[in-house]
């Protein structure tokens, strides 16, 4: 019985001090970010790697996704007579909900594993302890460009997902199911507000920040993973559990700033 | 002992889990001398170098590099203090996604403003002294072992460091190539005249090196002596050690005593 409290306690504890990890470790982030020599080429290098190598993928998701919102906008509201109204159901679930979250959701599995595997093996090889023997700011020279670039890309991304959403609503409810072209693109003209558009933004730029940070953070700590194992097999476990963690996370905060922002 | 200590271990204990590793570790190393930390697999002396490094802290007892107990300064301090060392890992720890040249520029680049032509400069010298020609473009894991760790010499000499801590410099290598890391570390010293602590198994031909020899043994530093005088001790702990790694090469004038 003892054993098992002990137990709790202890998985209590790892929990905690993880936390606080994680928090100081943004903390020196953001702190170094305004710290001097500001370098663009890392940051350019980063935005590269996160926001254009995503791109295609973000074109796919976003033009399927807005698809299937047109099929399926269309059906429930033609029952209503309001199929009018299907290019602002379409374009206004994606400016707020889907586009942020579900491109957020595509670049934590193609750059957030990445981005946690590479500072993984840095890790694990010593080289981020060489970074530290050399005088070099480790959270400075690789963390820095990854939250900038974080911040840069998810926003575009997002409002790329949202546009080739917005014509793949439009190629499925008035090019295949006949819905009114001029209807689709005035309900959008006439619901859209900018307070839409600066929801999905917010949305983004916080999700930017949230899955560098966790995907990096877990990385950076791969060492101090409970039960991750060492070597190759825990950056591998390390990685799963920042992706599974960052989509978590993505979602519960997307209730958050929901409530706070509508 | 010759030359003020610039790096001291007072009663450092630290513990892995059950594994107590270092028990009350004391060890004063002399600036501008090489000091060589012997030991047998397993004892912690990789530990030490981490220690003072920084990049582990002791459960008991202190650091002091330059004085400053570098466990109890402000990670600016630190930084500072660091700025003085030159580190070359047990497996190098090259950066595996830069070429070899930007892998030595880069301690160049991040903590100067040397412009880039002045560090090409810098960069192919310090190559040309540790004998890598015509590999500046090749990736760590293009180069051989020996070669990975002269690169990780060369990028641990860049910035003309006062103290370079070598962990294993020769570990996994072949005699000729193990040779030829001796040989650049002789040049560089001769030339920079840099504080050396070697971390070697390499006994005895380590020895050579060595100004001082220190052993790690059941978590405590036997004793700081010249190689001489460690060949010579009555410890019985360096005794054996002397005996099992190369036999009785000088007989000591207690045993002549007797």
């Amino acid at each position: 019985m003892l054993r098992f409290f002990e137990k709790i306690g202890e998985v209590s504890l790892y929990y905690v001090n993880q936390a606080g990890r994680m928090g100081i470790f943004l903390f020196y982030s953001f702190i170094s970010t305004f710290k001097p020599p500001y370098k663009i080429a890392p940051i350019i290098k980063q935005t590269y790697i996160i926001g254009t190598l995503s791109i295609f993928v973000i074109l796919f998701t976003g033009a399927f996704t807005g698809m299937v919102l047109g099929l399926q906008g269309h059906n429930t509201l033609r029952k209503f007579g309001a199929d009018g109204l299907l290019g602002s159901a379409v374009a206004l679930s994606l400016i707020r909900e889907l586009g942020p979250v579900l491109a957020a959701l595509m670049v934590t599995g193609r750059a957030g594993s990445a981005i946690c595997a590479e500072i993984g093996i840095m890790r694990i090889s010593e080289q981020i302890d060489a970074l530290d023997c050399m005088a070099i700011d480790p959270h400075k020279y690789i963390m820095v460009p990854k939250f900038v670039a974080g911040i840069i890309a998810l926003p575009l991304l997002t409002s790329i997902f949202d546009v080739v959403g917005i014509f793949g609503g439009y190629l499925v409810g008035v090019g295949l199911l006949g819905a009114n072209e001029g209807a689709y693109f005035s309900s959008i003209y006439k619901t859209v507000e900018f307070k839409d558009i600066y929801m999905g933004l917010v949305k983004s730029l916080c999700f930017g920040l949230l899955i560098v940070w966790i995907c990096s953070a877990k990385g950076y700590f791969v060492h101090l993973e409970r039960g991750a194992g060492f070597g190759a097999e825990g950056v591998s476990r390390v990685t799963t559990s920042a992706v599974v963690l960052s989509s978590v996370s993505i979602l519960v905060f997307d209730f958050f700033l929901t409530s706070v922002l509508i | 002992m010759n030359g003020k200590p610039v790096i001291q271990l007072v009663d450092v204990e630290k513990s892995f889990g059950p594994q107590h590793v270092l028990r009350g570790t004391n060890l004063s190393i002399s600036e501008g001398k090489t000091t060589v930390i012997v030991g047998g697999s397993g004892t912690g002396k990789s530990i030490i170098i981490k220690h003072i490094l920084g990049l582990i802290s002791p459960d008991r007892g202190k650091v002091l590099v330059y004085g400053k107990d570098i466990n109890n300064i402000r990670k600016k301090e630190l930084r500072g203090i660091r700025t003085n060392f030159g580190v070359l890992f047990q497996n190098s720890a090259l950066f595996d996604s830069m070429t070899v040249f930007d892998n030595v520029a880069l301690p160049l680049r991040e903590r100067t403003k040397t412009p880039e032509k002045e560090i090409g400069d810098i960069v192919n010298e310090k190559l040309a002294l540790m004998d890598i020609k015509g590999s500046n473009e090749k990736y760590p894991a293009q180069i051989s072992g020996g070669m990975k760790k002269r690169v990780g010499l060369a990028r641990a000499l860049v910035l003309n460091p006062k103290i370079v801590f070598f962990d294993e410099p020769t570990t996994g290598l072949d005699v000729a190539k193990s040779n030829e890391i001796y040989r650049v570390f002789f040049r560089s010293q001769a030339r920079l005249g840099y504080t050396a602590v070697i971390v070697s198994h390499d006994v005895p031909k380590i020895f050579k090196l060595a100004d001082y020899v220190a052993l790690l043994y059941n978590g405590v530093v036997q004793d700081y002596l010249t190689p001489e005088e460690f060949q010579l001790s009555d410890n019985p702990v360096i005794k054996d050690f002397v005996e099992t790694t190369m036999g009785t090469l000088y007989s000591s004038k207690s045993m002549e005593g007797e």
